[in-house]
């Protein structure tokens, strides 16, 4: 059986330290801290779990700059059996629909007899979640969103839960199809002292003992047109860093005349009934 | 031909869900600003149920798969009888809710077409977008927090149309419905073949709502400075008086004051109600990030230096023993 997960490095936005705010109130990148994307550590942990229970191979293919080798070499300390780097210029302002035409081409030079691709649910960057059913969509394969738990494989199929808006489905699919998977699915591995052993000097430098491989457009048989920022139907119009100020505030006492004030104003400006 | 803007209808066979009609309603604005028709796709099997409903939302044009094999929701057959409606819709515009089912059936419609998709939206605003020397005028401006919320973005889709976009549940307003209007419906009939039943529903488990923090105007929540849990079936019984859910920070669930389901924040539930009562939270960024877009936030704590008062529209320095029986003595003695 061959697994594909899809890792993405972003930018750690859920810790923004103080000085990532710079003077004029905009956000300064370089001070966020890149990071795997969390739940592609549990689309990673899935496939290792497959690994481990049916003998899969776990092949991990990321999109971005070179830095990106980072959570490529932590895949493989977790365990997985293959990375793959799609890097090129040409890829720089792709929106979603433009990073999964990438990524099909890459899963399609890469890996063309997959069984199963599994993604994160969505990335803390964009919080899109969209990735994952366009890459599906250009694969021509079914897709299994918002997955909390991986049940069995049996006969060519796979039995999963998933979370609905109002509860959970169980769910069997044919493979091969595509996963998304949420946080609540399992807990990551840790990397393994054996592979960060063995992987330590992986890189995607030319002359590196385990060399990464990086893949180009041209590789990947995609035309520049219809990837990086021409290939991008959306465009972004401007960005707004939400600043936080300490916003005017109302001081009201605590005594029988302060909270009949408070109702009094919340009743007059219809915040309450 | 007018280019319409069409909105996917969410429904469960008994009702529509309250996103839908809220964008109805941002469709009917849409529709002044733009002079054109607001078109409805609704896929189910008990259809006929809602078009009076959704003519008093202003739908001009209903499309309408309304089959037993389109019961629940498939990603697969929902997406075909989907592209078949926008084919003969011909919109400009289509908007889903940014629920589970809309963000698993939009993102394949986008691949689908090759346009863009936005994710998420908290607002929609029509304007002109220029670049490179070139201007477009009356484009979606589709907004949205990105980066964990600390920006917020404008999107447009120049040149890919349709401009699709999912958008948040309670963020835009829902118009009073006119049940004098009428419109017309346009069956559709959709072929489903091997290759779009490869998943199967085995088995659904509905989990009944108790709290409806998402959806609540006002929410009264408490943390580890309540105390007991005593003082929450207080907050319970103030929550019941000015129509509030009841929330709570994870200090005061881990307590034991009050279940999980209660509990915002970054592993709770993100809020953004029009009035949120803080009683004794601190106001740590965990907490916070589930609440701060709330309308007006007002703060009760003993600790006048607490962080929570950096985010607080109202401020109250107090212990809340004495405070929340105040306020309910208050609120009932104003004759409510
Ligand atoms: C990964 C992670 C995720 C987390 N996710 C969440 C989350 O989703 N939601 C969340 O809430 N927290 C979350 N937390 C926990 C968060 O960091 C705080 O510990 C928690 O929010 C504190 O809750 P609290 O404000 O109720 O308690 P405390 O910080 O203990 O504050 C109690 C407050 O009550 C006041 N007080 C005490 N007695 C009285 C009184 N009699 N009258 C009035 N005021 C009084 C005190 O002055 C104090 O300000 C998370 C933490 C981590 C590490
Ligand atoms: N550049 C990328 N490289 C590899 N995988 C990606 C990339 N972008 C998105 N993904 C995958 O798609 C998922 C959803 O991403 P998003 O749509 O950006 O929220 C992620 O969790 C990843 O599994």
């Amino acid at each position: 059986m061959k697994i594909v997960v899809l890792v993405k490095q972003v930018p750690d936005t859920k810790n923004v330290p103080e000085n990532a705010m710079k003077e004029d109130g905009t956000l300064n990148r370089q001070a966020l801290e890149a990071i795997f994307n969390p739940e592609d550590l549990n689309a990673l942990e899935l496939a290792l779990e497959l690994k481990d229970r049916y003998q899969a191979e776990v092949t991990v293919i990321s999109m971005g700059p070179p830095n990106a080798k980072e959570i490529l070499k932590d895949s493989l300390y977790r365990g997985a059996d293959k990375v793959v780097l799609i890097s090129d210029r040409k890829l720089a302002g792709s929106d979603t629909l433009a990073t999964s035409i990438a990524l099909a081409g890459a899963i399609r030079y890469c890996e063309p007899d997959f069984d199963i691709v599994i993604c994160g649910r969505q990335a803390i960057d964009g919080d899109t979640a969209q990735v994952g059913p366009q890459v599906a969509e250009k694969l021509s394969i079914p897709q299994i969103t918002y997955t909390i738990n991986m049940d069995r494989i049996e006969n060519n199929h796979i039995f999963v839960s998933r979370e609905t808006d109002n509860g959970i489905e169980m769910v069997k699919g044919e493979l091969p199809l595509l996963l998304t998977i949420t946080k609540e699915a399992n807990i990551p591995r840790l990397e393994n002292i054996k592979f960060l052993m063995k992987y330590k000097k992986a890189d995607i430098k030319e002359d590196a003992k385990i060399k990464i491989p990086v893949l180009g457009l041209n590789e990947i048989g995609i035309e520049e047109d219809i990837v990086g920022l021409n290939g991008s139907p959306t465009k972004v119009k401007n960005i707004e860093s939400v600043v936080i100020t300490k916003k005017d505030i109302k001081n009201y006492s605590s005594d029988e005349k302060g909270i009949s004030e408070l109702f009094e104003d919340l009743v007059k400006n219809h915040l309450v009934e | 031909m007018k280019k319409s803007i069409l909105i996917f209808i969410e429904n469960n066979g008994k009702s529509i869900q309250d996103v839908s009609l809220e964008l109805l309603s941002k469709g009917n604005e849409l529709k002044e600003k733009l002079d054109t028709d607001l078109h409805a796709a609704i896929i189910g099997d008990n259809n006929t149920e809602f078009y009076s409903k959704l003519y008093a939302f202003g739908v001009d044009i209903i499309y309408s798969v309304n089959d037993g094999e389109f019961k629940e929701f498939k990603t697969l057959p929902y997406t075909k009888a989907m592209l078949k409606i926008i084919k003969e819709s011909n919109p400009q515009i289509i908007l889903y809710g940014a629920t589970n089912i809309g963000r698993d059936l939009a993102p394949r419609i986008a691949s689908s077409l090759k346009c863009g998709l936005t994710a998420d939206c908290t607002d929609l605003r029509i304007g002109n977008f220029e670049y490179m020397k070139k201007t477009w005028k009356n484009l979606l401006y589709q907004i949205r927090p990105a980066w964990g919320g600390n920006i917020i973005a404008t999107i447009v889709n120049p040149e890919m149309h349709p401009q699709m976009a999912t958008v948040r549940e309670g963020v835009m307003h829902m118009i009073e419905p006119d049940y004098s209007l009428k419109g017309k419906v346009v069956e559709i009939g959709v072929e489903l073949s091997d290759k779009d039943k490869k998943i199967t529903i085995l088995k659904r488990i509905i989990k009944e709502k108790t709290v409806d923090l998402k959806g609540a105007n006002i929410i009264v929540s408490g943390g580890a400075g309540m105390g007991s849990k005593g003082n929450f079936n207080k907050m319970f019984e103030f929550a019941k008086l000015i129509k509030a859910e009841v929330g709570a920070s994870r200090a005061a669930v881990d307590f034991g004051f009050i279940s999980k389901d209660h509990q915002v924040g970054q592993t709770g539930t993100v809020v953004k109600p029009r009035v949120y009562f803080a009683f004794g939270i601190s106001g740590a960024v965990q907490h916070r990030v589930g609440m701060e877009n709330s309308g007006t936030i007002i703060a009760i704590n003993s600790d006048p230096d607490a962080p929570i008062f950096d985010i607080a529209h109202v401020k109250i320095v107090g212990d809340i023993n004495t405070i929340l029986p105040l306020m309910i003595k208050t609120y009932k003695e104003m004759g409510k």
